[in-house]
């Protein structure tokens, strides 16, 4: 009797140590992994500026092109020509994402709500490089590159960003506040612009933000559109702009090993921009949050 | 007192203002929302319409076509689906474990103060330009690929003729199924830490108090009860690498063959579009670039919609099992 117990109590022993080595060893798995994502962002990062920190001085950021095999130039086109684009880019998409997640929240009837959302997710997942190609056959073939075209390109990325950040915070707005606003006689629409907007505003920018870091990078829609630029500061959006993405895509490719300091030079820029906007937009959201939660 | 106009009058006046603002902002929001409407609908006619001359042309054979060749007119993407599917499916098999497991971590295992830390390191891995994770990819991960892992991998498992004798530069179909790997960790991983997080409480901690350890718990509450929604975030992942262009063409090589080794250079849909972007000579030939952009266009919208349907559906059990 007590051998028998003694036997069930050392299986069940072995059993648990089983069990607890292949918990022990599944939690490491997960952090484990947890540290591959962190040590990938922190090469890639360490990379670029290492390689790149050493390139940048005032000469690079404020010069201009180089012309055809010459050492040095600097990247001055592309930063005010990229500062273009996303800006008229965010021009069309902020005004049209605003206005589009309020008329889904306030407005829509149950069945164009749906069809416009289906719209907004899918073209959230819209490849990059067909927004380029459609681009080109509506804007480029015939009348050629121009600074129009590729904000128009970089408005399609931002649109469904902006218009998706929005509607999170306009359901945010608490019922009450709305009904409140109307009960005392308020209409529709100042209810809308007096209450519901200025509520959201946080998160509207929020999501603008996101969504110019997003833009900032992107590469693929400003390809066919305006790709092909002088190398002095253009500041006309009829024409081509130069732009930091599609300057670092040719300078990459380039078989010049000067071409690929540059390449290194000018992604610390977009990459620097990128994050630290990134981390704005983020420390921003979780401040309105904590206010929120309140 | 006449100074004050009568009631009647000011809600007249104000209702006329009310009812003009009403139909103003209405009016707006609904304009900006069919402007929605109409550019989805005019990227799909602009890509049918583009496409036209090469869908005449060649037709469905288009598609598994083995040619590329501007000189004598005749182009097919046989090898692009190819390459497209070759670097998607490495780019899964590396990034849906990873990236479970990052959803794992944050959610159940980490501690509170470097959840937040590491989360968001993740999401900024997201945040880099694909253009910069390009340049890196050809200049740092490729030549490191080329000359350490790919003959370790020969060596090793050279029997299985996906692992062909290694490229020096690196450059080629495995390392673009890498880059795109490193794309779609941290979508897969925020979505997934989202839905483990939404797993009620309640069922772990019963799970908990019957004695089961925090592995058994999750493998038998956490993912069971959030598969189809990890599933939903895997192919949101994959529509991500399946569009992506840049930097898949900075680091595929450009080669227009079908290789079984993971090694060789070669091109996806999406690659090919982009690095022709300067040189397309013929009408034949940007039209064929149309066709490949409108193949990428019903995979992508595809892929998109049957996330969207599993998801309603793990929506619609979830509510039902409350």
């Amino acid at each position: 009797m007590a051998a028998a117990e003694h036997a069930l109590r050392l299986r069940g022993d072995a059993r648990v140590r089983r069990r607890r080595i292949v918990n022990r060893l599944m939690e490491l798995l997960g952090t484990g992994a947890a540290l591959v994502a962190v040590a990938i962002l922190g090469i890639v990062v360490v990379s670029v500026a290492r390689r790149g920190a050493g390139e940048l001085s005032w000469g690079f950021l404020t010069g201009s092109l180089p012309s055809f095999a010459e050492p040095g130039g600097g990247i001055a086109p592309l930063i005010v020509g990229s500062a273009i684009l996303v800006g008229l880019a965010t021009a069309i998409a902020l005004p049209v994402g605003v206005l589009t997640a309020l008329f889904l929240t306030e407005f829509a009837p149950r069945n164009l709500a749906r069809a416009i959302q289906l719209v907004i997710d899918l073209m959230s997942g819209l490849p990059s490089i067909v927004i380029a190609i459609f681009v080109y056959g509506l804007l480029v073939t015939g009348r050629g590159q121009s600074g129009y075209a590729g904000a128009f390109a970089l408005s399609i990325v931002m649109f469904p960003l902006i218009a998706r950040a929005t509607q999170e915070v306009l359901r945010l707005v608490p019922r009450s506040l709305r009904e409140g606003a109307l009960a005392l006689g308020a209409s529709r629409w100042r209810t809308v612009l007096g209450i519901v907007l200025p509520n959201s505003l946080g998160g509207i920018v929020t999501g603008t933000v996101l969504a110019v870091a997003r833009a900032a990078g992107e590469t693929a829609p400003l390809l066919f559109a305006t790709s092909i630029y002088a190398n002095t500061v253009q500041t006309d959006p009829r024409h081509a702009l130069p732009n930091i993405p599609v300057q670092i895509f040719i300078w990459a490719e380039s078989p010049d090993p000067e071409d690929h300091k540059r390449a290194w030079a000018a992604a610390v820029v977009l990459l620097g921009f990128v994050l630290l906007t990134s981390l704005a937009a983020r420390a921003l959201l979780a401040r309105s949050r904590r206010r929120h939660g309140r | 007192m006449s100074t004050i106009p009568a009631t009647e009058e000011l809600q007249g006046r104000g209702r006329r203002r009310d009812w003009l603002g009403d139909r103003l902002l209405q009016g707006l929001t609904l304009g900006a929302a069919l402007a929605a409407l109409a550019a989805m609908g005019a990227i799909v006619w602009k890509l049918v319409d583009g496409s036209g001359g090469a869908f005449g042309k060649f037709g469905l054979a288009f598609l598994w076509g083995d040619v590329w060749d501007p000189v004598k007119g005749v182009f097919g993407a046989g090898p692009l689906i190819y390459g497209t599917a070759v670097t998607c499916a490495i780019a899964l098999l590396v990034a849906t474990p990873l990236a479970i497991a990052i959803g794992l971590y944050l959610s159940e295992l980490a501690p509170r103060g470097v959840r937040g830390v590491v989360g968001t390191l993740v999401e900024l891995l997201a945040a880099i330009p694909s253009v910069v994770l390009g340049l890196w990819g050809i200049l740092v991960m490729a030549p490191f690929l080329g000359e350490h892992v790919e003959p370790w991998l020969h060596r090793n498992l050279g029997f299985i003729p996906l692992f062909g004798p290694p490229q020096s530069n690196g450059l080629g179909v495995f390392t673009a199924g890498l880059v795109l790997a490193i794309m779609v960790v941290p979508i897969v991983a925020s979505i997934s830490r989202e839905l483990f997080l939404s797993v009620p409480r309640e069922l772990e901690e019963g799970a908990l108090a019957l004695g089961a350890t925090r592995w058994e718990t999750i493998r038998g509450v956490v993912l069971s009860s959030s598969r189809a929604g990890v599933a939903a975030a895997v192919i949101l992942g994959l529509g991500r690498a399946l569009g992506e262009a840049i930097a898949v063409t900075q680091v595929i090589g450009s080669g227009f063959a079908v290789h079984t080794s993971l090694f060789e250079p070669g091109d996806t849909l999406a690659s090919r579009i982009a690095a022709q972007f300067q040189g397309a000579a013929s009408n034949l030939q940007i039209s064929s670039l149309f066709y490949l952009a409108a193949i990428l266009l019903v995979i992508g919208l595809v892929t998109n919609l049957v996330a969207q349907i599993v998801v309603s559906r793990f929506e619609f059990q979830r509510a039902g099992a409350d």
